[in-house]
């Protein structure tokens, strides 16, 4: 064979690259420059800020030393630990039993009670916090149920966490309880065993993984949440709220570094444990499972039953506690209905512009979030560059949910108000709300989208290319048609976690970016306890709405679609 | 083992005989000394082959072989390690797939489920900027080809399998490519769907004569199907040849034993020139052993055992004894065991009237012979078809 004829037809030497693979390409690189960015360079920050002083000086672990050998800051240690161990302890059993009830029972109205069960998602956590100052307080509604102790401390922490916890609890629990095997059971049945038996040696071993894993997240949400030890803790000190008064109040900004990282701990070590436990729990249903339908059991439903009502009734009176709170003139003297607590522009300088920006806010997050937790998943799923780089982008997008919100909202303080940050301009601007938000809820997003991602033919950019269409445009006409319920539900996500979250947003907004859960804040701090449930209240109300304009739009996709989502149709 | 050098020197996969219907000597595909690695997994080792213009060719495999990671490297979809691959005088060996001149069909289907059959068949087409019109004409001239000319307006969710597969087929000829490439495209499919649509690709392909590679482990598609076959085994080729040259005149004890029913005896070659099985000596033409001795593979497939004719002149003459039968209906297959054969067992296909003529069922006895051209002797003493996975020797 002649090799010379072989050259003249040759390629270049520098092969060409279609465009399709430029793309990818380029957006691989993208998403790893933003997440280093956004994610990995604050966090660093964070970390050397720890080993220095006020003034910027290397001290290494001196601020650890100091932390350490300060009563004070031990004992918020201390506290945050019990409150975190106490409430994992009353939700996870809470929610256990409701989730039972909900999957392997034939309780009447379980969709309803499930339904109930995810109120406080639309809520910010202080609406609880402000709710049972006005049912516990000094001048509460039923403040006899306790016996003369006080709800400022402890008490009102853990009932006020475990409402806001509540939801993501029973949602991992339920989810570990449905991926039952039914062949078990019948098995057991067949060999007489006892139902306390079958429960001990099936069900809680099925469930264990789920159990674990709920275990480490409530833990975790609850010793780094700010929202309800700020508002009811009274002199009650938790780690939480100590970051933020060394931060804001003593501008000891090493010293919030120290406590970020200590509240880093058991966030990284939850994550951790929920990494391995996620992959146990999946090898664990095989495909040829026969899912567990429940028999009735009129003894048991009854108990069932009797138990979620009263759950229900806690959930359902903490919110209606907030919306009278909303309503009434000045409790307790003046019990008369009027809507003046909603004119916020009579109570606080920013009035309703904290509202709308709280929209606008939550509006950016939900529109540039999903697109770019898309475009990252896609990028990481299916591009057929750089493996390296694409595995460096999915391990960027899975540290935000190790890191708690206020240790992220730090950072960014940290990172972005250097002024020699060439991006220190968006220091104090909506656009940093926006990017901390978005980071914060980037991991479960990326995952739902990468899990989505997968389930796709692994060869549609095979087909596309041999077809001379580059992988963007069968990405826009295939990938995204086919995930666009998903894109929707993760939309709605992080525009309610946007409307919601307090977290993070406290080190960072300025007075014209003020939110409306940081309204609820400042004016429940100055004692405008009405006022800050009608804010709540408004925020629940965008969320609700919010919500069913997702289940509408949902419906009419789906019924749009359902000719080519349906595989019986034929 | 050394089967390698032993090999017979027969083998020249880079040279092979194009068959007799092709056109004569007209290179469309070369592939030069590819190899592919993962970490430290040869995946193909040094693979040489070139394909005719216009013929159907399969590669043939146990899983694991390396044919599904030599029809991707022909397509772009994955890189080789080294080696290149000249596709109609174009040396395409660091091409992106897009810029590849290929049609490609995978055993999933890989239809858009959101689009309608019109819009994948048409979905590169589109991409073209072609008028409408003529988008549609192309595309219903497709479906008409594949025998689905009303399915246009559904969704892939709405056909069966073997309908999906035609759709599929259609969409990867749309381009016209100048090679196709189809990946196990009838695994997913029902048995009878799968014997059906294997006869109209074969039909399709013949009348419009495009190039064809087709991966596949099952062998009987592959002998139906192609005018060459390529069969792989752990990263190399083992034969190429037609189907016919294959099947008859396996060139290794892999080949033998994958490719059909072959019954493969653990024997000896002796100084002079017979080979014994346990105590039994059978007699062989010179040929047969030349350049072997010590352990050997004797193979022989069922259907070559002799009962019938048997004269004094007959060689290899044995008296067998029938462990049991059985019945698949045209032939019935029975478990042979032979005095001094150290136990071993073999497979001999009887015919339903040798049967009834005989009254053969398990526990007879009955005189046969292994006729000493239908012999075929491999150097060794290991079966290798399907025990890629277990072997840890290497065989390159």
């Amino acid at each position: 064979m002649s090799t010379q004829g072989l050259e003249a037809t040759a390629s270049p030497a520098f092969p060409s690259v279609d465009r399709g693979r430029l793309v990818s390409t380029l957006g691989v690189l993208v998403g790893v420059a933003l997440l280093l960015v956004f994610v990995a360079a604050p966090l660093i920050t964070i970390f050397l800020k720890s080993l220095q002083n006020d003034s910027g000086t290397f001290v290494g672990l001196d601020n650890f030393v100091r932390y350490f050998s300060s009563a004070g800051l031990i004992q918020s240690l201390y506290n945050s630990v019990q409150i975190a161990l106490t409430v994992t302890v009353i939700a996870c059993g809470l929610a256990f039993c409701y989730a039972y009830a909900l999957t392997r029972t034939c309780m009447p109205f379980r969709g309803l009670f499930r339904a109930i069960a995810m109120i406080p998602i639309l809520a910010p956590s202080l609406l609880s916090a402000i709710a049972l100052i006005y049912l516990f307080g000094n001048q509460g509604m039923i403040r006899e149920l306790l016996f003369g102790n006080s709800v400022y401390g402890p008490i009102g922490i853990v009932l006020g966490i475990t409402f806001y916890v509540f939801p993501h609890v029973l949602m991992i629990m339920v989810t570990a309880l449905s991926s039952a095997d039914a062949r078990l059971y019948e098995a057991a049945e067949a060999m007489g065993t006892s139902r306390w038996r079958v429960f001990w040696t099936i069900t809680v071993p099925g469930a264990r993984y789920g159990l674990i894993s709920a275990g480490f997240v409530v833990f975790t949400l609850t010793i780094t949440d700010f929202g309800v030890p700020k508002v009811i803790g009274g002199n009650f000190n938790v780690l939480a709220t100590d970051i933020y008064k060394q931060v804001v109040g003593q501008q000891s900004f090493s010293m919030g570094a120290v406590v970020g990282l200590i509240l880093l701990f058991p966030a990284i070590l939850s994550f951790s444990v929920d990494r391995i436990v996620r992959k146990r729990q999946v090898a664990q249903m095989s495909a040829r499972a026969v899912p567990y339908v429940p028999q009735p059991s009129k003894g048991r439903d009854r108990a069932f039953f009797v138990f979620c009502s009263l759950v229900s009734v806690f959930l359902i009176g903490i919110l209606g506690t907030a919306v009278f709170a909303s309503l009434v003139t000045y409790w307790p003297y003046n019990l008369s209905l009027t809507l003046a607590h909603y004119d916020f522009n009579a109570v606080d300088p920013n009035g309703w512009s904290s509202f709308t920006n709280s929209l606008e806010m939550a509006a950016w997050t939900a529109l540039i979030g999903t697109c770019v937790i898309f475009l990252g998943a896609y990028f990481v799923e299916k591009a057929d560059t750089l493996p390296f780089a694409r595995g460096l982008l999915h391990m960027l997008a899975m540290i935000p949910m190790a890191v708690p919100g206020l240790v992220l909202g730090l950072a960014y303080v940290f990172f972005f108000s250097t002024p020699t940050n060439p991006l220190s301009g968006i220091y104090g601007t909506m656009a940093i709300l926006v990017l901390s938000t978005v980071v914060h809820f980037y991991t479960v997003a990326h995952l739902s989208f990468v899990t989505a991602l997968k389930q796709l033919d692994k060869e549609f950019e095979a087909v596309s290319a041999s077809l001379k269409v580059p992988a963007y445009k069968t990405m826009l006409r295939v990938h995204v048609p086919i995930c666009l319920p998903l894109i929707l539900n993760v939309a709605i996500y992080l525009f309610l976690n946007a409307m919601t979250t307090v977290s993070a947003a406290v080190f960072l907004y300025a007075p014209d970016t003020k939110l409306a859960s940081i309204a609820v804040l400042n004016m429940d701090d100055v004692g405008d306890q009405a006022p800050a449930s009608a804010m709540a209240i408004m925020i629940v109300l965008t969320s609700v709405s919010v919500k069913l304009l997702q289940v509408v739009v949902t419906r009419s996709l789906l019924a749009r679609s359902s000719a080519w989502r349906n595989r019986d149709t034929a | 083992m050394n089967m390698a050098a032993k090999r017979p020197n027969r083998v020249r996969p880079a040279a092979f005989v194009a068959p007799q219907d092709a056109p004569s000597h007209d290179a469309f595909l070369e592939i030069h000394n590819v190899s592919k690695r993962f970490g430290d997994f040869h995946a193909l080792t040094d693979i040489s082959l070139t394909v005719e213009r216009g013929t159907f060719v399969c590669f043939l495999g146990p899983s694991g072989c390396g044919k599904t990671t030599l029809l991707r490297s022909i397509a772009g979809l994955e890189r080789q390690s080294s080696g290149r691959i000249i596709q109609d005088g174009r040396d395409i060996s660091n091409l992106p797939p897009s810029q590849r001149d290929f049609g490609i069909v995978f055993q999933s289907y890989s239809l858009f489920p959101n689009l309608t059959v019109n819009a994948n068949v048409g979905y590169g087409l589109v991409n073209q900027g072609l008028p409408k019109a003529q988008i549609a004409a192309r595309v219903q001239e497709l479906l008409e080809l594949v025998h689905l000319p009303s399915s246009g307006p559904k969704y892939p969710a709405a056909l069966s399998g073997g309908e999906q597969q035609r759709v599929a087929l259609a969409r990867a000829l749309a381009m016209q490519p100048g090679l196709l490439l189809l990946d196990e495209p009838l695994s997913a499919l029902d048995a009878k769907v799968r014997v059906d649509l294997r006869h109209e690709m074969k039909q399709l392909q013949r009348r419009l004569g495009v190039t064809t590679i087709m991966v596949t482990h099952d062998q009987e598609e592959a002998l139906a199907l192609a005018d060459v076959v390529v069969v792989m085994s752990k990263g190399n080729i083992e034969q190429v040849g037609t189907p016919m040259e294959v099947y008859a005149n396996p060139q290794s004890a892999f080949v033998a034993d994958f490719v059909g029913h072959m019954n493969l005896l653990r024997g000896t070659v002796q100084p002079d020139g017979t080979v014994r099985i346990g105590s039994r000596t059978l007699s062989l033409d010179s040929n047969q052993v030349e350049g072997l001795s010590g352990d050997v593979l004797v193979s022989f497939r069922p259907e070559d055992v002799m009962f019938r004719g048997l004269d004094a002149a007959t060689d290899n003459q044995l008296q067998g004894y029938i462990e049991s039968v059985d019945f698949l209906g045209a032939f019935s297959r029975a478990r042979v065991r032979v005095d001094g054969f150290d136990g071993a067992v073999f497979e001999a296909d009887l015919s339903a009237n040798m049967l009834r003529d005989f009254g053969v069922d398990a526990g007879s006895t009955l005189p046969l012979a292994l006729p000493r051209d239908r012999i075929c002797i491999y150097p060794g003493n290991e079966r290798t078809a399907g025990l890629v996975k277990t072997s840890g020797e290497g065989r390159a």
